[in-house]
């Protein structure tokens, strides 16, 4: 219990802290570009156009069965080597976040755009609303309620998954965490499952709210 | 590309694949067990154990599974629990895939009709036969695919079982390109790794899914 | 004769909204008693509770002269068979499995012979090449047939069908009302909840008007269907009417 004390020396909880920043912000960047580059895959992947189906396919089930992990290694390590690019920890994370994110979005777009009945299109076009109108005040308005919650779902997810760029070099809470338990060994011996602890529900109360609030929403637009 | 060197190391992902791969399946079953216990104590509301369940289900699902072994393999030894690499992985394995199960045999139990429960139960059968023999069978035709992808994506999670010195696939990975440099081989043998464990399996799943879709389960037709 | 089912002073509420008001009920033996009445006047609500369903708030209810309890539930709902609206059989059985399943596994009856029973039970409502079939591969009225069969292959003391043809085409209707005809001629004990007001004339042997959870009208079908008493039982019966509201 004694060792509880190592979170709040010197300035140790603020660099907690501060990593926890640059957990979000690596994430709400990729979500943010992951949203606009998903919601035009989405579109695309409702297109019947087999080269385009096939290429959607392909990413996204590359995506689904790839572990992000491995994305990050491939992006960090592999564009060194190959192409002698040497990327940041943080450009490696955004791009296999948001190549990932967006197709995960992009594959809930296209859920959420051909869960509408055909029903819907045909009694908007039989009450004279022409294309442009069906979309706006039929299709989108209840495509929208099925897609929000579960992007915001997709949020979640990829907080969770940015603690994985500590394993390419980058400092973010969970190695701030172990920086702090390293320069403690002596002092705190017993530190390191209270700074873990701790990072633990930073991540849990980064998150619960988010998933709360996805909750809320669809069963309020269920 | 070296095929030689891919040749020659390639024994290494073979049995590094063995141990994610058991890891993995271990893990899978546990889940699957705990996620079941969780869905009945909350189905049945069973006192206090049903509140346990929901609390669980919410940290493991808002957490990262790094962070949740970091403090299985580094904290916890440090107040006398000492695990092996091994336990902690397939405890935290099992603790973040109890509540992803947990949730899909839920949403499984819930898309059956309530009237299904009501026909059952006025045929006077108990409610553990109405579970087991209308109920269960009709909820895990419905989880099935969720519960597919739920191990597709704990396989996948196994890959940073390497931050505690398990000698998976990854870690194999990271140490060829350490000693060796060899980054493009020792990339290109850990994606292809990872698509030999996982695309069969998330074929499979799908078929099961088609079949059962077909089969008319869930919901009343 | 016996009372099979007797419902006293019946009472039931949801969130305050009071369903039932106070139902009192005895059905003889071989007797069937039709409940008619507007939606939401609590005759799905009345059914629901004599089979346990719902959990009344006030009033008893008695099969065979034993009331109905938490306790007993089980071994009551054994001797009660229930028939709903529709999409009750279950869909990852086939016809056989589902007329089995209670006699098997409920009342633990030698498998072998209730199979041969349910032979011959399918045969009798014209189903005999439909054992083998799965529900979504029948129509309405054969699943709702089947329905009727797997309620009666428990050997209940007495039946409760609520609104069972509600969910079907008008051609449908018939082959299913037939089955019941033959059950109240075989000397079935029933509370049956419809919309049919046909049937009901011809099926029933007393007929119940409930409104706002009270019984405002009892009788037998052909008072109530040609000279009801009261002025609510006529102008609901008015409803069926389409020549009332003729082109004027």
């Amino acid at each position: 219990m004694r060792d509880l004390a190592v979170l709040f020396k010197g300035n140790n909880l603020q660099r907690l802290l501060g990593g926890l920043g640059v957990t979000l912000e690596l994430s709400l960047v990729s979500v943010a570009l992951s949203i606009v580059l998903g919601l035009l895959a989405g579109v695309l992947m409702t297109l019947k156009n087999p080269v385009v189906r096939a290429v959607m396919r392909l990413w996204l089930e590359t995506v689904r069965i790839v572990p992000q992990l491995v994305l990050l290694f491939l992006v960090y390590f592999g564009m060194a080597k190959t192409f002698n690019l040497q990327l940041s920890g943080e450009a490696a994370a955004v791009i296999v976040f948001t190549f990932w994110g967006a197709g995960e979005m992009g594959d809930l777009v296209r859920g959420a755009i051909t869960s509408i009945p055909v029903h819907q299109r045909e009694s908007s076009a039989a009450l004279g609303l022409t294309r442009g109108q069906t979309w706006r005040f039929v299709l989108l308005p209840q495509a929208a309620r099925r897609l929000i919650p579960q992007a915001i779902n997709l949020t979640t997810r990829m907080i969770k998954t940015t603690s994985l760029v500590m394993l390419i070099g980058v400092v973010e809470v969970l190695k701030v965490g172990s920086q702090i338990i390293d320069a403690a060994r002596y002092d705190a011996p017993q530190g390191a499952v209270w700074v873990y602890g701790a990072v633990f529900f930073l991540y849990f109360f980064a998150c619960w709210p988010i998933s709360l609030a996805a909750g809320w929403l669809e069963k309020r637009w269920a | 590309m070296d095929i030689e060197f891919m040749r020659r190391f390639l024994p290494m992902y073979v049995k590094a694949a063995g141990l994610t791969l058991r890891l993995g399946a271990t893990g899978i079953a546990l889940s699957l067990v705990v996620g079941a216990l969780c869905c009945l104590a909350r189905q049945f509301r069973v006192p206090v154990l049903r509140r346990v369940a929901g609390v669980y289900i919410e940290l493991a699902r808002n957490t990262p599974l790094l962070v949740q072994l970091f403090f299985l393999y580094f904290g916890l030894p440090k107040i006398g629990v000492k695990l092996s690499a091994e336990t902690c992985a397939i405890v935290g394995l099992t603790f973040l895939g109890g509540a992803y199960m947990a949730e899909s045999l839920r949403s499984g139990l819930e898309a059956v009709d309530a009237i299904q429960h009501e026909s059952g139960l006025s045929l006077g059968l108990t409610p553990m036969q109405n579970m087991r023999y209308v109920i269960l069978p009709q909820a895990l035709a419905t989880a099935i695919p969720s519960i597919g992808a739920n191990a597709v994506f704990l396989i996948k999670e196994t890959s940073v079982f390497s931050a505690v010195a398990l000698a998976d696939l990854m870690y194999v990975a990271k140490d060829l390109i350490g000693m060796y440099y060899r980054t493009d081989e020792a990339l290109l043998m850990l994606t292809l790794a990872y698509l030999a464990l996982l695309l069969p399996l998330s074929i499979a799943f799908s078929l099961l899914e088609r079949r059962l879709r077909h089969a008319g389960f869930g919901g009343a037709v | 004769m016996e009372n099979v089912l007797e419902i006293r002073n019946l009472k039931k509420s949801f969130d305050g909204n009071g369903v039932l008001d106070g139902i009192s009920l005895s059905v003889r033996e071989g007797e069937v008693i039709v409940v008619v009445g507007p939606s939401g006047c609590g005759k799905s609500t009345l059914l629901r509770c004599v089979n346990g369903l719902e959990q009344p708030d006030g009033g008893e209810i008695l099969l065979d002269g034993r009331p109905i309890s938490a306790g007993n539930l089980v071994e009551v709902r054994r001797q009660i068979g229930m028939v709903f609206q529709s999409y009750d059989l279950f869909p990852h059985m086939d016809v056989l499995e589902n007329l089995t399943l209670g006699p098997v596994k409920a009342l633990k009856r030698p498998k072998a012979q209730v199979e041969e029973e349910a032979r011959q039970a399918l045969a009798r409502v014209g189903l005999e090449d439909k054992l083998r079939a799965l529900p979504r591969q029948l129509s309405g009225g054969q699943k709702q047939r089947v329905a009727l069969v797997r309620a009666m292959m428990m050997h209940p003391r007495m039946l409760l069908l609520d609104e069972i043809t509600a969910a079907l085409d008008p051609e449908m209707v018939r082959e299913v009302l037939n089955v019941v005809l033959d059950l109240a001629r075989d000397g079935m004990t029933m509370l049956i909840v419809t919309h049919e007001m046909r049937f009901a004339e011809a099926v029933a042997d007393r007929v119940l008007f409930l409104e706002n959870g009270k019984v405002v009208e009892e009788g037998k079908p052909a008072d109530f269907f040609h000279h009801p008493k009261t002025e609510r039982a006529r102008q609901f019966l008015d409803t069926f009417e389409f020549a009332a509201v003729k082109k004027a």
